[in-house]
């Protein structure tokens, strides 16, 4: 639980350090209460009175267990209880939900509640999101609550598209000025997220130059207004930058290069979408030696990658080392591709494969377990597996593997193997019961 | 004390394995067998033209068995809750027996009747017979939770013991003392419902394929066990969604209905597997009525179980409102022949492979169109013949990945899922005659042939046939990442509090993630 601070603003101007000397002072006061209860059986103690003395402290950490409803229930019971509605702490963290109520299953922020916050609350916010439904009304609205932040120094911001990308229908200039209202006055903004919006190079800009020296997380994959100039701009101000997602088309050696040179801290997460707009789309390659900086630089970094690629786009990947840590083929992919991803993946961790065909994926998965030491979580969806190439691939991978999800037409029974026979020796090797994924008859 | 005695058919309508009837035979002077065309239950928007037609077949067969006992069935319209009161005065009612129901609907009216019974010291028996076992046995056994995973009812049916054996239909012995009241005007009074009843247009009724009745159950029964090798190596997720004819036992319509009971079907198979090497449940066909089971279990233990919201293990998802999107899944038009092959034999037959309910389900929900589960339930409800309450809602919020199911990265493909088992598109053909021309290559992606392939088969897309309503491929790819805010949000809910959240969790979004919120399910 976070510590309560005394702000500025709180009136009775408390410090951090008078609260445990008035914890004590209640706790003194009800034991003595108790006391004189136990001796005058009779005495009927009003116990409003107790409540009035409560400091503003105790009510404010109390309130900061409460849900948003409740608490301004709570407020509207005396003027006390309202003053620490008010107070700046419970302000910090808020989430507009921007909904059209006519379409949406989800309530929204009620409007009027919306207004009270950018009022009174404006400058105590720290921590802000948004969730927009797919109408376009849902974004401009967070756009216009987005332009009246004029006095907030934000940490956090994210806008999430829940249903669809409703931020790219926003007319850019009014998405980007909204946006550069923030990054300029914030001038302390640790974490982005601004996936599927209509951000370009010039905003980026803008947010470089108030906030390089605070910016640790920055997610904003799906953007295609942004080009590998402007995002390497990013990485070669942000130094603190721990975290980025992107696009592929976005990555380049000098991105990676930037990411690992000295001045910069060790890069914890970074993942990459590679999706193809249109059939038969090239991709360029990225040097082993951009990855084996990265990986010097950052020994510990999780690699993400999500491909959404037609199965013959996959030329340009995996035909030299690449340190992904967690690969997820969200289409069909290879029995090819997915042999080079058991020769060329040494630090995987998890591998989801969507689809693969009708061809048994045996040798690649012996191959990734022989080879992919660190895998602890697999999942497979449209694949076949012969019921013995599958027990070999868990006996070797032996308890590391504590997630297995596999769907169960995936397992092909052989002559070795049917396929109730084949939970029991995969629990056997796993050392826990294990079931494969059933899909319910219908 | 003799009686005069309701056997209220709902469900159930059969002789065999009926306790419930048998308990009105007892001590029974008169019975009066009746069936209320009730219009909450029964009217054109609840009810398609087919599953109509079947209910008006079982209700025609059920009279003409009764018939055979020197009984007759009373069809009443009306509010049972109308209904009733007169009835009881009017035949001096003094029992009442029926099959036990636990669809919400079903509770709370039983029990406005129950009530209405014993004002007019109306005795009331009801007996289990429409479910393998007691269902609130069944979650009593689970600690008084509705298990969610189907291993998990397994290992509480292994402790249960097999199901009730089933009883047989009443014969003319049983019958000997019992009269049936009947007046000359009875065709008038209690006629059978016709076809244009409810106000369907019949001119567009298909031939039939299946039906309703009980005497076809038996038969259809009997015809399958026959072909014992077949039922010994069933195994439901290898049979073909897109086989020309049903790869199934196609039974299901006939156990929803109560025209086979659902005992008599497990015992039988029991007979065929005896001494036999057989498949084991899931896949099975024991399993298939284990599946059923699961999810009338599952509708009893969970609140607002045909809802998202109010609904506790349902995934609360911001489905889009699309309209048009809905409007064409329904009416077979979404360009993508697969699809619209399945749901065209929906609305034709009032059957599809549970394969091809897969595939329709998540193209409507997570996998393309990203419209809420409710609405497939409603239209699935209309059309489906074995559509039932529990099953509907059950599977619907699996193939959604609301709940049960949390393996959201396996979508299925509208193009590449049908292929497997039928590369040439006969499926296709048969029911959306108008690609017939299309040469296998293109049949499932019509889009992509080139015009001069697509005139000379006679199909335009765009004209003849709709474009794609969505591009697969690029909305597949959005809808998994919605799915996972989902989920996301799913637990940040879970720790309340607005002031705990700092920022949405930074790990890796990852097979980890996915499979974490299925053990929190269990």
């Amino acid at each position: 639980m976070k510590r309560i601070k005394g702000g500025e603003e709180d009136g009775n101007g408390s410090s951090s350090e008078s609260s445990p000397e008035a914890c004590k002072k209640v706790r003194t006061q009800t034991s003595e209460e108790s006391e004189e209860e136990e001796e005058e059986e009779e005495a009927s103690e009003t116990p409003e009175s107790d409540w009035v003395r409560l400091p503003q402290e105790l009510l404010l950490h109390v309130f900061q267990y409460l849900p948003l409803l409740d608490r301004a229930y709570a407020s509207q019971v005396c003027r006390r209880w309202n003053q620490a509605f008010h107070m700046p702490e419970l302000w910090r963290y808020f989430e507009f939900e921007l909904n059209q109520p006519a379409s949406s299953y989800l309530k929204a922020t009620h409007p009027d509640l919306i207004k009270q916050i950018i009022t009174r609350h404006s400058n105590h916010l720290q921590y802000v999101s948004f969730k927009v439904d797919s109408s376009t009304e849902s974004a401009e609205a967070a756009c216009n609550i987005l332009s009246q932040l004029v006095n907030c120094s934000l940490k956090t911001l994210g806008l999430i598209s829940t249903a669809r990308p409703s931020f790219m229908e926003v007319p850019k200039s009014h998405f980007i000025s909204a946006l550069t209202v923030v990054f300029v006055n914030s001038k302390s903004l640790s974490s982005l997220k601004i996936d599927d919006t209509p951000v370009d190079d010039p905003s980026l800009k803008v947010l470089v130059a108030n906030n390089r020296d605070t910016l640790k997380l920055l997610k904003m994959s799906s953007c295609p207004h942004v080009s590998p100039a402007g995002i390497l701009c990013v990485a070669d101000q942000c130094y603190g930058l721990r975290e980025l997602a992107l696009n592929y088309h976005l990555l380049s050696d000098e991105l990676l290069l930037a990411l690992s040179s000295e001045k910069h801290v060790h890069l914890e997460h970074l993942r990459i979408d590679v999706v193809s707009e249109n059939p038969g789309q090239h991709f360029h390659t990225i040097k082993k030696t951009s990855w084996d900086a990265m990986v010097r630089h950052s020994p510990k970094f999780n690699l993400v990658m999500y491909f959404f690629l037609y199965e013959d786009e996959f030329g340009p990947f995996f035909n030299e080392e690449v340190p992904v840590t967690h690969l997820y083929f969200g289409r069909s992919v290879s029995k090819e591709v997915l042999g080079r991803v058991g020769l060329h993946c040494p630090r995987l961790v998890e591998l989801v494969v969507c689809a693969n065909g009708l061809r048994p994926l045996d040798e690649e998965l012996i191959r990734i377990a022989k080879r992919c030491t660190q895998l602890s979580a697999i999942g497979l969806g449209e694949c076949e597996v012969s019921c013995s190439a599958f027990v070999e691939f868990v006996k070797l991978c032996g308890r590391r593997l504590s997630q297995l999800s596999i769907m169960e037409e995936v397992l092909i029974p052989d002559h070795k193997y049917s396929l109730d026979e084949i939970h029991w020796e995969v629990s056997k090797h796993l050392g826990r019961v294990w079931f494969p994924d059933m899909m319910p008859t219908w | 004390m003799v009686h005069t005695c309701v056997h209220w058919f709902r469900k159930g309508l059969r002789l065999h394995d009926n306790p419930a009837l048998m308990a009105a035979l007892r001590d029974c002077q008169e019975l009066y067998p009746v069936f209320i065309l009730d219009p909450h239950l029964h009217n054109d928007t609840c009810v398609g033209i087919n599953r109509w037609r079947f209910l008006v077949g079982a209700l025609r067969d059920l009279d003409c068995s009764l018939r055979k006992l020197n009984s007759r069935l009373f069809v009443v319209r009306g509010k049972p809750e109308e209904v009733f009161p007169e009835l009881f005065d009017k035949w001096k009612v003094t029992k009442l027996t029926y099959e036990y129901d636990t669809e919400p609907y079903s509770l709370s009216r039983d029990q406005t009747v129950t009530t209405l019974a014993k004002e007019h010291r109306v005795e009331v028996l009801y007996k289990i017979s429409h479910t393998l076992y007691d269902i609130d046995r069944m979650i009593e056994e689970n600690n008084g939770k509705a298990p969610l995973t189907y291993n998990r009812m397994r290992a509480i049916v292994k402790t249960l013991g097999p199901p009730k054996k089933p009883i047989p239909a009443p014969t003319m012995e049983d019958m000997k003392d019992v009269k049936t009241p009947c007046s000359e005007n009875h065709e008038q009074k209690y006629e059978m419902p016709t076809l244009g009843e409810l106000g369907h247009d019949t001119a567009a009724l298909g031939e039939e394929q299946f039906p309703g009745g009980e005497q076809e159950s038996l038969r259809r029964l009997d015809e399958h066990m026959k072909r014992t090798g077949w039922v010994c190596g069933f195994e439901k997720p290898q049979t073909s969604p897109n086989s020309l004819s049903p790869s199934t036992t196609v039974l299901s319509p006939y156990v929803t209905f109560g025209c086979l009971s659902a005992r008599t079907f497990w015992w039988r198979l029991a007979e065929v597997y005896q001494g036999k090497k057989h498949s084991d449940p899931p896949v099975s066909l024991h399993g298939q009525l284990l599946w059923r089971e699961f999810f009338y279990t599952a509708s009893v233990g969970i609140p607002n179980f045909n809802k998202m919201e109010g609904n506790p293990v349902c995934t609360q998802v911001d489905w889009d409102t699309n309209p048009e999107y809905l409007a064409a899944w329904r009416e077979a038009r979404t360009g993508f022949p697969f699809i619209d092959a399945i749901m065209t034999q929906l609305r034709q037959e009032g059957w599809i492979h549970h394969l091809a309910r897969h595939a329709v389900a998540c193209f409507l929900t997570r996998g393309d169109l990203w419209i809420s589960w409710e609405e497939g339930q409603k239209v699935f409800e209309e059309l489906l013949l074995d559509g039932d309450w529990a099953l509907n809602a059950g599977n619907w919020q699996w193939l959604s990945a609301s709940a049960f199911f949390h393996q959201f990265f396996r979508v299925y493909s509208p193009v590449a899922f049908g292929k497997k088992t039928d590369k040439n598109g006969d499926y296709i053909k048969k029911y959306l005659p108008l690609l017939k021309k299309l040469p296998a290559e293109y049949i499932y992606e019509p889009w992509k042939a080139p015009r001069s392939v697509q005139q000379a088969a006679g199909c335009i897309v765009g004209k003849d046939y709709p474009h794609p309503i969505a591009q697969h491929e690029v909305i597949s790819k959005k809808n998994i990442q919605r799915m996972k805010l989902a989920y996301a949000k799913k637990s940040t809910d879970a720790a309340g509090s607005p002031s705990k959240k700092k920022s949405v969790k930074r790990s890796a979004p990852s097979v980890v993630d996915m499979l974490r919120k299925k053990d929190r399910g269990k």
